[in-house]
Parts: C-alpha cells; structure tokens; sequence
C-alpha cells in the first residue's frame, strides 16, 4: 500500500497547527491574541495547500475510504474561507462579551478539520468520524459564553438533540452496510441494483440525520434556539461553516452511493425541500430577534440549495454549490452587519434596534440594503443568480411543482425581509450606534457587499470555477 | 459606427448615480446633485432624440443591436431597438427630466438618495425596453421594484409602507411565474435570445401555459382588473415624481411586454386567450371608469383613470390589427403624457394646499387662471378630444376593435363616454364652481418651472393630437411585420393541424 501522503497534507497540516497552537495557548500566559491570528494564519495556508491539489483529478486513498476530488477541494477551500472571515470579523465582538479565549480559534479549527475529513469521506465510518469531530466541536461552542444561562441552555440542546440525530445515522449506517455488505461509497452503489425495505429503511436514517445538520424541515427545531442563545459569533459559524460541509455530504451521499436509489430518495428530498422553504418563510415573518429571524430564514435558503441536489442531475449539483457559496457570502455580510450594532460595548440584536438607521448611518443601511434584497432574490443582485440556477436546475428536469411552489415561497420570505427594510429605511431614527469597527470587519462588510452588487457584471467568475467540477 | 449608442444610452443614469453617490455636499440643500442629475437625464434625452433621427424607418429589423457574452454559451447580453420600443425609449428619457425638476420642492428630505433612486430607474427601464434576450428583460423588469420600493417607501404619504409592500409583493408574484417560463422557454429552444426565437417559434402545445405565465405577470404590472388594486394605493401614496414615473412608464412596461413577448412569441397562445383580455380589458374600461367617477381623491381618481386606459391598450393589443396595434402603442404614450402631466397637475395644488380632496377645491379658475388652462388641455386629452393625443389612439383602438368584434368595440365606446365623465366632473369640481374654502384664495398661480414643466408635456399631447406622422411613420413597418409573422404562424399551425 503506497499512499501519497502529500494528498492529505492539508489535514495534516491542521491536525498538527491545532495540536502545536494548544500547547503554545496553555504555555503562553495570555496569549489569545497570537493564538488567533496564528489560526488566521493557519486557515490561510490551509487553503493555499488545498489550492495546490486543485490539479489532483479524482484520487481515491485509504482503500477507496478517502477522496481527493474538485467537488472535495472547492468545499473545502469555501470552508477555510469563510472560517477566515469568521474569525477576523468576531474578534471585537469576543472582546467585549469577555469571552476572547484561546480554545475558541482551537475548536474552530478542530470542528473544520472535522468538515474536511466529511467533505472527503468514500466510507460510512470515516464520514461518521469526521461529523462526530466536527459536532463536538461545535457542542462546546455553542456553550461557550458559559456565564450566560441561554448560551449554555442552545449548547444543551444542541448537544442532545444532534446526539440523537447522530444515533440515527449511525443506525442508518448500520441499516446499510447491513444490506449491502460494505462500508465503502462505491461498494454501496454496486450493490443495490436491487432496493430491499431494509436499505430503504437505511436511507432515510441516513437523510434524517443529514436533515438535522443543515437544519432543513421538519428536522429544524432546534435551529432558533441555538441560533439565539449562541453567542453572535458562534451563530455566525453555525450558520455558514457546517452547512458548507453538509451540503458537499448530502451531495456525495446521494450521487454517489445512492445514485441508483434516486427513485427512493428523490421524494424525500422533495419534500424536505418544499416544507424548508415554505416553513422558512412563514415563520421568519413573526420573528422579533434578528439572530431567530436568519435561523428561519437559512431553514429556508436550506430548503432552495436541496431543491438542486432533488434533481439528481449534475447540472443540479452544481447548481447547489453555487446557491451555498453565494448564501455564505450574503450571511457573512449580514452578520457584518450585525457586529456593527454596537453601542457602549452591548450588542443589539432586536430587528426594532434597527429602526431609522438610514438617517445616522447611511452606508451600513445601504449595505443592508442590498444584502436583503440579495437574500429575498431580487435582480440584479447576487442572490436572484444563486436561485435561477437552482430553478434552472429544477425546471431542465420538468420538475415545475418545485419550481413554482418554490418561487412562490420567495414571494412570501420577501415579505419579511422587506420588513426589515422598512423598519431600516421608513422608520423614525433611534440613538446612533458607534462607529469605530475593526478594519477587518469592515473590509468584510464592504467585500461581501461589493461582491452582490457587481456580481451580475461578470456571473461567470463562480459559474465558470463550478461548472468545471465534475460532481460524480 | 461603433458607438454603443444603447448601452450609453442603458448606462448613463447609472453613471450619473454613482457619480451623485460619491459627491459628498455638506450643503442641505443638494442643489449640486440635482443639477448633475438634470444634465444626465436631459443629455439622456437628446441621445434618444439621435437615435430617433439616425433609426432607420424603413426596415422592421432589430437596429443597433450590440451582442456581448455575459454567460458563455448560454445567455448574452443583446440590446436592440425596433420601431416599437424607440418610442418608448423617448418616453422614458423625455419623463424623467421633467420628474427631476419637479422634485425641486416636494421632496424634502434626502434628495440625494431619491435623485438616484430616479437614476437607477431610468437605467431599468431603457433596460426593458432595449433587451432582446428574455434573461436580460427579466433582470430589468424586475430590479425596477427596488428603487420604486424605496421611492414609495421613503418618500411617500401616510399609508406608504403599505403602499410600498403591496406594490412590491403583487409585481414579484407575478413575475416569478414569468421566471419559470423564461427558463422553461431556455429548456425547450435551446436560447433566450428574442431574435432567434422569433425565428424557431415555441411549440405549440406550451403556448398557452407559457402564455398565461407571461399574462400573469403583465396583468399585474399593466394592471388588470382583477390585480389592479396596488395601483390606486402606489399612486396616492408616491411623490409626485414618483407617480409620474409609475403611470407614464412603469405600466407601458407591461404593454410593451404584451407586444414584443406575448404576441411575438406566443401567437397562438395569444390568439386562444383573446377573449379572456377582452373581457378583462372591457371590465377595466367600464368597472374603473365607474369607480373613478366615486373617488373623492384627486390622485385616486387619476389612479383608476389609468386601469381604464390600459384597459384601451390591452384590448387594443389583443385586436391583433394593425389599427389596434398601432393605436395601443399611440394610446401608451398619450397616456405617459397625460397621466404624467395629471399628476403633476395634481402635484401643484397639494404643494400648496397640503390635501388632495376634491371637495377642499373649487373655483380655482379665478385664483389661478394660468393652471386652469394648462389643466384643461389635459384633461382633454385624457378624455381624448379631438385635436389631443389621446383622441388618435383611442380611435385606433376603436377601429381595431370593430373590425375584431363589434360587441366588444361598443361596450368600449362607453367607456370612452365615462372617461370623459370623471374626468370632466373632476375639472368642474375643482376649477369651476364657487370658492368654499377660504384657504384657495391665497394659492398662488404656477411658478417658472412649473410652467415649463407642464407646458413641455402640453405641447406634444397637441402636437401629435394634430400631427400623429412622426410617432406612426416610425412604428408602422415593424408593426406591420409583427403582424405578419402573427397570422404566418397562425396559418402554419393550422395546416399543421389539418
């Protein structure tokens, strides 16, 4: 057996930073600030060493276990992307909660190199390693603002529940290899030219699970939670990183071991699709807390990029990798938006908070501006591109009720979104919020926002990268 | 010649915003930034104006069209006018000064922000009205909601988030159906690009679902009875300019839409749904005449006034004669004159009276002569007199519709009684009559630019009252060869079918 360890440099690479920055992190007395720049630093060359293999074709390592592939590589590069900015933009926020530690960069890390290792997975029990490392991760995480009763309640929660929504998968798993004789991907796939109950069984545990991990209906319930009670910071990660990795799952599970079953699978997906969405914007309509109001909201977004993957064609595929990188982008840029609510060292996080904010700061408005009407769809903005390939997608496999039913939904979630317009631009102004943000933050702010506006100028800097991913 | 003439013409209110972005004026007032938005707008205008006179009248094809790849190998970016759409382009670009002088006193707040709101919109709509790619028309079509969003929003009356909302929330679930069809129509040919479709025609059995998802979303924009009801709310609540904007080129989007994609690419489709419009359009003409007759709002009534005009446009469209065709289009642009100028008529007496009740008027002939007169010459021309724009269109559509349907053509021909009912009886209640509010006495007759801006809009509604030439000569061919391909296709599909 002759690996080519330079493969799995890059999770070697991080398995060995996280390892080496605790130990400088518990040595060095107050040291979280080297700590964190150094994850920056990390995550950065992460993503170079990821870019390198980017001329790798497909490679299957570890007895067929582990893969190096397009779809493998540009997920994981998002991932280390977006954990960047999540580091660099909640710096000051940590700060001011007082909760600016050493471990929080460390658990970053460590649950990212768990999302590369699911990203990469051809076997069930390497999949399941890789989400168990990423979910403990995320379990303290979601706890970390320990003083504080709701932040320790979402980590609870979120801990029991994806305790049990692990249990099911695992059951899944075992359903599987139970009926096909095989852990691997490719095995899997071989062996089911024929569906026995038990496989199907095994399936839907399996997709249950993953539910749970993007927060899609009706497997939803504790996103609002968690999304409030986290500290802001943490909401933020819980919102991009893990979806990123989950998706590239969901994508992989089903066009890859299960991609004779699709019979089973597709109504399922369907389904799970068209109740995120219409649940997505209904409920965001009542919501008060802005942190609440973007759970509903990504339930919904969730429910749009499976509406790609429901197709099971390629084009499909694609189509959901570029709803997620641009869903990424504008929640980034939201929760840019978000840290800038600050007044005297108190984060604001009412969707009240924001009235009148056009008249005391009209650059963040604009920015706001522009992100909401991107997330509601709206031409010419980024968000209108990421959902017509979706229905590009949906509709070249004459899937029309999903299509409509979906563009329905968008009416309704711009309802809400409009909401918060309104309350932005129509509303009477409130106190001024202060105005000195970090550079990093608001080069974030500006990047992202600058991102959705000119997208439309050149929509192929995305599509031509995803295009060329070969999903299968 | 390589000037991209379009794309300037497309672009420069963009520029023009961005750059009106960055000038920071410490100064409240903004005068700068009106200025500069009165240069590009105007100098937008007489690039139109060029273009007119260098288009080419003689041929119904596509003229400066400019192709560029914007999505390799699926969608590009195709603009291009025909004798149809340069008429619009002139209405839009000749509307949008007048509505940035007229912002001189009724916005008070944040010129800045509402000059390039304007901006942007122009942009949008010479965007809707060049693009010959279905993608490209959907981007434009719908990115016009933002700025009108805030424009109501921001600037509007007491009921404006309500306003704002409806208007945004009936356009958009209209036109997601048009999306599904537009890339249904990309899965079926192979293309999005007009031209060709033009050429390969869709296959007839999606026709009709097709047709309906485009109906769908230009009943709601046109509007139509029964999806008219954001209109009257948009208008009371909007500024003035605003207003302007919405009823003079907001709405003709929809009949343009109705003509180059409804009836271009959908002939049979259309020719199966004729008699659904017509009842639809005859319900507006006769329904809203009647309602508008009960407004006791000026801005109301002139709201529901423009339903029963478009009413005029979607029956005349759906004549499929070359008379009906011709007098739509006609009658769309007499209506962005008039209905424009209404509001703005409207616009003068609530700046100084602050309410836009009828019953708070009267008697304003002794008080402000020279208003009484300008008012007058367009309330003629919504009722269409003689001699007014109104008059050539609304006769156009009439012959078109009777040689269509007699029954049809007469019901109409009430409308056009009523129409000039409410609009009469509403001149008479505020400009005749005795003096009962002792607050008109102190108004002040039209001011320079008041003057200028209304007499600008009264010149033309008389000019092509009398000489309707220039405006026909240029839609004529391409008119004609509409038509033609229409019944080509039609009779094809009727061999085929046999």
């Amino acid at each position: 057996m002759n690996i080519d360890l330079n493969l799995i440099l890059p999770e070697i690479f991080l398995s060995l930073s996280i390892m080496s920055l605790l130990m400088i992190g518990v040595f060095k007395k107050n040291s979280s600030n080297l700590i964190f720049n150094l994850s920056i630093l990390t995550l950065f060359i992460l993503a170079a060493l990821i870019l390198n293999l980017s001329s790798v074709n497909k490679i299957l390592i570890f007895n067929n276990s582990y893969v190096i592939d397009d779809v493998a590589n540009f997920m994981k590069i998002l991932t280390a992307i977006s954990a960047i900015f999540v580091l660099s933009i909640s710096t000051d926020f940590l700060k001011s909660l007082k909760i600016y530690q050493i471990e929080y960069p460390i658990l970053i890390l460590c649950s990212i190199l768990g999302m590369m290792v699911m990203i990469s997975s051809n076997d069930l029990i390497v999949f399941y390693i890789g989400l168990e490392l990423q979910s403990l991760a995320l379990y303290v995480l979601a706890a970390f603002n320990r003083d504080n009763v709701l932040s320790s309640e979402s980590g609870l929660k979120y801990f029991v529940l994806s305790a049990l929504s692990s249990g099911l998968l695992l059951y899944g798993c075992s359903l599987i290899y139970g009926f096909t004789g095989s852990t691997n991907f490719n095995e899997i796939a071989n062996n089911t030219n024929q569906v026995p109950y038990g496989l199907t069984f095994g399936i839907v545990f399996i997709l249950v699970g993953l539910a749970f991990k993007i927060s899609a209906v009706p497997f939803h319930m504790w996103a609002p939670d968690v999304y409030q009670g986290s500290p802001t910071s943490v909401t933020l990660f819980f919102a991009l990183v893990p979806k990123i990795a989950a998706t590239c799952v969901f994508i992989r599970f089903l066009y890859v071991p299960f991609v004779n079953m699709i019979e089973q699978w597709q109504m399922i997906i369907i389904f799970i699709s068209i109740a995120s969405m219409i649940f997505g914007a209904v409920a965001a309509i009542g919501q008060k807390n802005l942190k609440r109001l973007i759970a509903y909201s990504s339930i919904g977004h969730m429910g749009y990029s499976l509406a790609g993957i429901a197709t099971g064609s390629s084009e499909g595929a694609q189509s959901t990798i570029i709803y997620i990188t641009i869903y990424v982008i504008m929640n980034l840029a939201l929760f840019c938006c978000l840290f800038m609510l600050k007044r005297n060292n108190e984060y604001f996080e009412n969707i009240e908070d924001l009235s009148g904010l056009s008249k005391n700061h009209p650059i963040l408005s604009l920015s706001l501006l522009i992100i909401l009407f991107s997330l509601a769809g709206i031409p010419p903005l980024a968000g209108f591109f990421a959902k017509f390939y979706i229905f590009m997608a949906v509709i070249e496999q004459s899937m029309f009720f999903l299509a409509i039913i979906g563009l329905l939904s968008t009416v309704v979630a711009a309802f809400y979104y409009l909401r918060i317009i309104k309350i932005i631009y129509f509303d009477p102004s409130k106190e001024k919020y202060d105005s000195n943000h970090s550079l990093g933050l608001r080069i974030s702010l500006i990047v992202s926002t600058i991102f959705l506006v000119f997208y439309f100028t050149y929509p192929n800097s995305l599509l031509g990268i995803i295009s060329k991913i070969n999903i299968i | 010649m390589n000037i991209p003439i379009l794309s300037s013409l497309i672009f420069l209110p963009t520029i023009g915003a961005i750059f009106i972005f960055f000038s920071r004026s410490k100064n409240e007032k903004y005068n700068s930034s009106k200025y500069v938005a009165l240069f590009i707008t105007i100098a937008n205008f007489f690039l139109s104006i060029y273009l007119w006179l260098i288009f080419d009248q003689s041929t119904s094809d596509f003229q400066f069209v400019e192709t560029r790849e914007w999505i390799p190998g699926f969608i590009n970016y195709k603009v291009g006018v025909d004798g149809i759409s340069i008429l619009f382009i002139i209405l839009t670009t000749f509307i949008t000064p007048i509505c940035v002088v007229s912002v001189n006193k009724t916005i008070k707040s944040r010129l800045k922000d509402f000059l390039i709101s304007i901006l942007l919109l122009e942009t949008l709509m010479i965007g809707v009205f060049c693009s010959l790619d279905l993608v490209i028309f959907y981007l434009f079509f719908e990115g016009g909601l933002i700025p009108m969003f805030l424009i109501i929003g921001i600037w509007g009356g007491e009921r404006r988030v309500y306003s704002a909302f409806k208007f945004f929330l009936f356009t958009l679930l209209g036109s997601v159906l048009m999306l599904v069809a537009i890339i249904s129509i990309y899965w079926l040919t192979g293309t999005t690009d007009v031209e060709k479709l033009y050429e390969i025609g869709i296959d007839a059995k999606y026709q009709n679902l097709l047709w309906l998802a485009f109906f769908s979303s230009f009943a709601v924009k046109t509007p139509m009875w029964p999806v008219h009801t954001w209109l009257p709310d948009a208008h009371v609540e909007a500024p003035t300019a605003g207003s302007v904007i919405l009823a003079a080129i907001l709405l003709k989007m929809a009949g343009y839409g109705f003509i180059r994609f409804s009836i271009g690419l959908f002939p049979l489709g259309s020719e199966y749904f004729v008699p659904l419009v017509f009842i639809l359009s005859l319900i507006a003409i006769i329904y809203t005449s009647l309602v508008a007759l009960m407004q006791e709002d000026m801005k109301k009534l002139i709201a529901y006034s423009s339903v029963a005009h478009m009413g005029f446009v979607t029956l005349g469209i759906f004549t499929l004669t070359q008379q009906g065709l011709e007098g739509s289009i006609f009658q769309m642009v007499s209506h962005g004159l008039v209905s424009a100028a209404l509001f703005l008529c409207v616009g003068v007496v609530y700046e100084r009276m602050h309410t836009r009740l009828i019953k708070d008027y009267g008697g304003l002939v002794s008080i402000m002569p020279k208003y009484a007169i300008v008012f007058m010459i367009f309330a003629l021309g919504s009722l269409s007199l003689p001699g007014t724009s109104g008059f050539i269109g609304e006769f156009l559509i009439l012959m078109g519709a009777f040689k269509k349907n007699f029954l049809v053509a007469t019901v109409a021909s009430v409308g056009v009684i009523l129409g000039a009912a409410y609009i009469l009886w509403l001149y008479k209640r505020v400009i005749f009559g005795k003096i009962k509010n002792q607050e008109v006495t102190k108004m002040l007759d039209l001011n320079k630019y008041e003057i200028l801006i209304l007499w600008s809009l009264a010149v033309p509604i008389i000019f092509f009252g009398f000489y309707p030439e220039p405006l026909i000569n240029t839609m004529e061919v391409s008119i004609n060869n509409l038509i033609d391909m229409y019944n080509s296709n039609l009779s094809n599909n009727i061999v085929m079918s046999k």
